[in-house]
C-alpha cells in the first residue's frame, strides 16, 4: 500500500470516526467523497482545515437533484502541499436550501456561494453579504435550478426537435420579440425600483458616506470604476470608497456578460459543450478544452493515445505563453504605458495563434479537444514552425521583454510593495494560479495534483515571495520561461500514432456519476465540474473560474492604497471578463 | 533607482525602431504589397514592422480554417448537380448552436423520406464557426469555408438556403487540397474493400452453387 493510499484511510477513520451518525461515505454509484449533514459543516470543515491540513478550500458549487427533491453543495479542498481533492457534500430539501456559511473558516467561499445562491437559491446562513453576483437584484427566480425556464424557451434538451426532419425554420427573435423575452417577479418594475440599503451603495453610484470620529471632519466618497473603464479590460465595475485618494473599501460588481453558461451546457450534449469552453477565457482557449475533456474523460473511462498527450500539452503550454505575455502587456498598458509593451506582446501572441489557426481552424475559438484525444494532428510545417518559436524566438523576445520591462523604475515603484496578498491570505481567499505562487505558496496543479503526462516533464514551479503587484508581473515572465522548457521537451519527445482514441461519436452517452476535472490554466486552477445520469446531456456542469474567485481578494489587496494603484492590482490579477461572469 | 532601467528600456524600443528602417531598406520593395512579403511578415524570423495592411492585404488563411458551413455537390458528366447531401441529420444534431434546419424529401409515391434534402437553412447569425457539423458528416457533404468577409448591411440575407449553400466539390478540394485528398483516397478505399468483399462473395456463391450441383449430381447417379 502506498503511503498516499495510508493517508487517506487515516483521514477516513479520523473524519468517521470523529463525526459519527452525522458523515457518511457517499455510496452512490460513480460518486465519491462524504455526505455531511448541515448542521456538522463548520465542525467538519474546521477539522479538515485545522487537523487534516485541507487549507485551500477551492471550488463551492450546487447542485440541483430535481427528482430528488434534493439541494446538494459539492465543496473541493485540497492541501496547498499537493494530493488529490477531498470531496464533501451538504444535501438540503429542495424546498427551504439553507446551508451554514462556510466564509468564517474558508473565505475564498465568498463569491462562489453567492453564486450558488444567485443561480441556485441556495442560502447561506451567516454569509456576510449574501445578494446576488452575476445576475441583477430583481431577477425573476433562480435559473439553474432545473425547473426554472427562461422566456424564450424551446426544448429541454439539443438537439431541438424542429430542426429535423422537417426542418421549419425561424429565427429566434420571432419567437421571442423584444420586450417580451424577459421576465421580471410579480410587482417588480424596473422603472421605478429602489434599492434597499444592502445594494443603494452598488446601484445609487456616486453616493456619499459619512465617517465618523475623526478630528479633522473629512467625507468619504464613493466612485464607480466601470463598467465602462479603460482599465477593467471588459465591461466590470469596481465600487471604491474612497478617503480622498486612499481605498477604504471596494467592491466588485461583475455579471454584465452574464450568459448563463452552466445552463447552456446542462441543456447541450456532452460534445457541443466543447466549442462553448473556448468562449470562457477566450484568451486561454486550449486550457478551458483540456479541463473540460478531463471531467468527462473520468467519467467515460477513456484514455487519449501518447501522441494526442503530447499534442495536448504543447497546445496548453502555448497557451499559456501568449496569456501570460498579452497579460503582461495589458498590464504595462495599465501601468500607463500605452501600448508599446502590449503590441511587443501581441506580436509573440500573433505568431501562437498563427498556429492554432494552422492547427484548429481558428486562432481563438479553437474547439481542438475532443474526448479521448485532439481533433486533428498537426502538420508537419506547422511543427517546424512550433519548434522554431519554442527554441529561437520566443527565448529570444522573452529575454527582451526582460530588458525592456523589469528593472525599469517606473515598473518598480508602482509595483513593489503594491496590492500585497501574504501567502495566508492567499489560501484563505482561495486564489488561484500566478496570483497564489507570487504569494509564496508554491502551489501548481501540474505538480501537485499531476494531470496528462505533466509529471514526465522536467521544470520549475515558479514562485515569487512578495506578493505584490511586481512578484505577480514577474511571476508570470517565470512561467513563461518554464513552458518554454516543456514545450521543448515535448517536442523532442513526441512520438508518432493516433490522436484519438477509438471511433468518435457525435453523441456520447456518459455512465452516470460525477467528476471533477481541474487543470493549472494560466489564470489559475480551471475546473470542471459535471455530473451525468447516463443521458446524453450532462446533468451538471460547473466551471471553477479561476478569473471569478481571484477576485475574492481583489478588495484585500486594494484597501489602503491610492486609486490608481486598484487599476494596476486589477491588471495584476489578469481577469478574463468572459470568464468572470460566464 | 537612477534611472538606468528606463534607459535601457528606452534603448530596446530604439532598436525596434531602428531595425525597421534596416529591414526595410534589407528587403526593398519586395516587404510590402507581395505574398513574399507578406510572408515574411509573419514568420518567425520577422523584425521591424509586423502588420499588413488589411484590406490591401490579406493573411492567407491555412487549409483549417474554417468560416460558415456550405454544401458539396458533385457534377455528373452531363453536368447535373448531384448533391452529397443525404439528409441523415447529422449536422443537426451536432450542431451546438443549433442553426441548420434540414427538411427531408419524401417520395411522393411511397411516402418514404428519399436521401436527399429538400431544403437546408443555415442561419449564420446564430452559426458559432465551431465545424462538428464537418467533422462529423459521414458523407463529407457539409464543410467549412474559407470566406471571412460577410459582412454586410442587411441582417435578413443571412439565412442561407440550399442554392446559396451549394459549392462544387472542385471548389472544395481548391481550399482543402490535403483534406480532399485524404477523402478521396479513404473512399477509393473502402469502394476498393466493398468490390473485393462483392467479388469474394461472388466467388463463394458460384463455389457453392458449383458444390450444390456437384452434389445433386452425384444424387442422381
Amino acid at each position: 500500500m502506498s503511503e498516499q493510499t495510508v493517508m487517506i484511510q487515516n483521514e477516513e477513520e479520523v473524519l468517521l470516526s470523529r463525526f459519527p451518525e452525522v458523515v457518511k461515505k457517499d455510496e452512490r454509484k460513480g460518486y465519491e467523497g462524504y455526505i455531511v449533514e448541515a448542521k456538522a459543516l463548520k465542525d467538519f470543515a474546521t477539522t479538515l482545515r485545522d487537523e487534516l491540513g485541507y487549507d485551500y478550500l477551492s471550488s463551492v458549487t450546487g447542485v440541483d437533484y430535481l427528482p430528488e427533491g434534493k439541494m446538494e453543495v459539492v465543496y473541493h479542498a485540497y492541501k496547498t502541499t499537493g494530493g488529490p481533492a477531498l470531496v464533501f457534500k451538504v444535501q438540503v430539501p429542495r424546498e427551504n436550501p439553507v446551508v451554514p456559511s462556510l466564509v468564517p473558516i474558508y473565505p475564498g467561499a465568498d463569491f462562489q456561494e453567492r453564486e450558488a445562491w444567485d443561480l441556485l437559491g441556495i442560502k447561506f446562513e451567516g454569509h456576510p453579504n449574501l445578494k446576488r453576483i452575476l445576475m441583477w437584484e430583481g431577477f425573476h427566480g433562480h435559473p439553474l435550478r432545473k425547473d426554472w425556464r427562461e422566456p424564450f424557451y424551446e426544448a429541454e434538451h439539443k438537439p431541438y426537435k424542429s430542426r429535423f426532419p422537417n426542418g421549419e425554420f425561424f429565427r429566434a427573435e420571432d419567437r421571442n420579440p423584444f420586450g417580451k423575452n424577459v421576465d421580471y417577479p410579480a410587482g417588480f418594475d424596473p422603472e421605478t425600483w429602489t434599492p434597499d440599503n444592502s445594494n443603494a451603495l452598488i446601484y445609487e453610484g456616486l453616493g456619499r458616506v459619512e465617517k465618523a470620529g475623526d478630528d479633522l471632519p473629512t467625507e468619504q466618497i464613493v466612485v464607480n470604476l466601470g463598467p465602462q473603464h479603460p482599465s477593467t479590460h471588459g465591461v466590470f465595475r469596481m465600487v471604491v470608497t474612497l478617503d480622498g485618494e486612499t481605498i477604504v473599501d471596494l467592491e466588485p460588481v461583475m455579471g454584465y456578460l452574464h450568459r448563463n453558461h452552466e445552463k447552456i451546457g446542462e441543456r447541450n450534449t456532452w460534445l457541443m459543450n466543447m466549442p462553448f469552453t473556448d468562449r470562457l477565457d477566450y484568451l486561454a482557449p486550449m486550457s478551458n478544452n483540456f479541463g473540460y475533456a478531463l471531467a468527462v474523460e473520468k467519467l467515460l473511462g477513456v484514455k487519449p493515445p501518447e501522441r494526442a498527450e503530447y499534442i495536448r500539452v504543447i497546445m496548453a503550454e502555448l497557451t499559456r505563453i501568449q496569456n501570460h505575455i498579452f497579460a503582461i502587456g495589458m498590464f504595462l498598458n495599465d501601468m500607463g504605458a500605452y501600448f508599446t509593451p502590449s503590441l511587443y506582446a501581441i506580436e509573440e501572441r500573433e505568431l501562437i495563434l498563427d498556429i492554432f489557426e494552422a492547427v484548429a481552424g481558428s486562432r481563438m475559438m479553437v474547439n481542438y479537444f475532443r474526448f479521448g484525444g485532439v481533433a486533428r494532428d498537426i502538420p508537419e510545417d506547422v511543427m517546424a514552425k512550433i519548434r522554431d518559436l519554442a527554441f529561437e524566438r520566443l527565448p529570444r523576445r522573452i529575454d527582451e521583454l526582460d530588458r525592456y520591462l523589469t528593472n525599469s523604475e517606473i515598473v518598480r515603484i508602482r509595483g513593489e510593495g503594491v496590492g500585497v496578498l501574504t501567502p495566508e491570505q492567499a489560501i484563505a481567499y482561495s486564489a488561484a494560479g500566478p496570483v497564489l505562487r507570487a504569494s509564496g505558496v508554491p502551489y501548481d496543479v501540474r505538480r501537485a495534483d499531476p494531470y496528462s503526462i505533466y509529471d514526465r516533464f522536467d521544470f520549475d514551479v515558479a514562485v515569487r515571495y512578495h506578493g505584490d503587484v511586481y512578484d505577480r508581473y514577474l511571476i508570470r515572465m517565470d512561467e513563461v520561461r518554464q513552458s518554454i522548457r516543456i514545450i521543448q521537451q515535448a517536442l523532442d519527445q513526441i512520438p508518432e500514432g493516433p490522436i484519438v482514441a477509438g471511433k468518435q461519436q457525435y453523441q456520447h452517452r456518459v455512465p452516470a456519476g460525477e467528476a471533477y476535472g481541474r487543470v493549472e490554466g494560466p489564470k489559475g486552477e480551471l475546473g470542471f465540474y459535471v455530473v451525468s445520469t447516463g443521458k446524453t446531456n450532462p446533468w451538471r456542469y460547473h466551471v471553477r473560474a479561476p478569473s471569478f474567485i481571484n477576485l475574492t481578494a481583489l478588495a484585500e489587496m486594494c484597501k489602503g492604497h491610492k486609486v490608481a494603484d486598484a487599476v494596476i492590482i486589477l491588471g495584476s490579477i489578469d481577469i478574463v471578463l468572459g470568464e468572470t461572469d460566464r | 533607482m537612477d534611472g538606468s532601467g528606463i534607459l535601457k528600456g528606452l534603448g530596446v524600443t530604439l532598436k525596434r525602431l531602428i531595425d525597421t528602417y534596416v529591414d526595410d531598406f534589407k528587403r526593398g520593395k519586395s516587404r510590402y504589397y507581395t505574398q513574399e512579403g507578406i510572408e515574411y511578415r509573419r514568420s518567425a524570423e520577422v523584425k521591424g514592422i509586423f502588420t499588413v495592411q488589411y484590406p490591401e492585404e490579406k493573411l492567407p488563411v491555412p487549409e483549417e480554417f474554417r468560416f460558415v458551413p456550405f454544401l458539396v455537390y458533385e457534377e455528373t458528366p452531363e453536368g447535373e448537380q448531384k448533391i452529397r447531401c443525404t439528409s441523415c441529420g447529422i449536422c443537426t444534431k451536432v450542431c451546438p448552436a443549433q442553426c441548420i434546419w434540414i427538411e427531408r424529401t419524401t417520395d411522393p409515391k411511397t411516402g418514404r423520406p428519399r436521401p436527399e434534402p429538400a431544403d437546408f437553412h443555415i442561419d449564420i447569425d446564430l452559426c458559432m464557426n465551431c465545424g462538428l457539423c464537418a467533422e462529423y458528416c459521414p458523407f463529407d457533404a457539409i464543410k467549412m469555408d474559407h470566406v471571412y468577409e460577410l459582412a454586410t448591411y442587411d441582417r435578413s440575407n443571412n439565412v442561407l438556403d440550399l442554392q446559396r449553400l451549394l459549392k462544387p466539390v472542385s471548389y472544395y478540394a481548391e481550399i482543402r487540397p490535403n483534406n480532399y485528398q485524404r477523402e478521396e483516397e479513404a473512399r477509393r478505399k473502402a469502394e476498393e474493400a466493398k468490390r473485393k468483399a462483392a467479388e469474394a462473395r461472388a466467388k463463394a456463391k458460384a463455389a457453392r452453387e458449383a458444390a450444390k450441383a456437384k452434389k445433386q449430381e452425384a444424387k442422381k447417379e
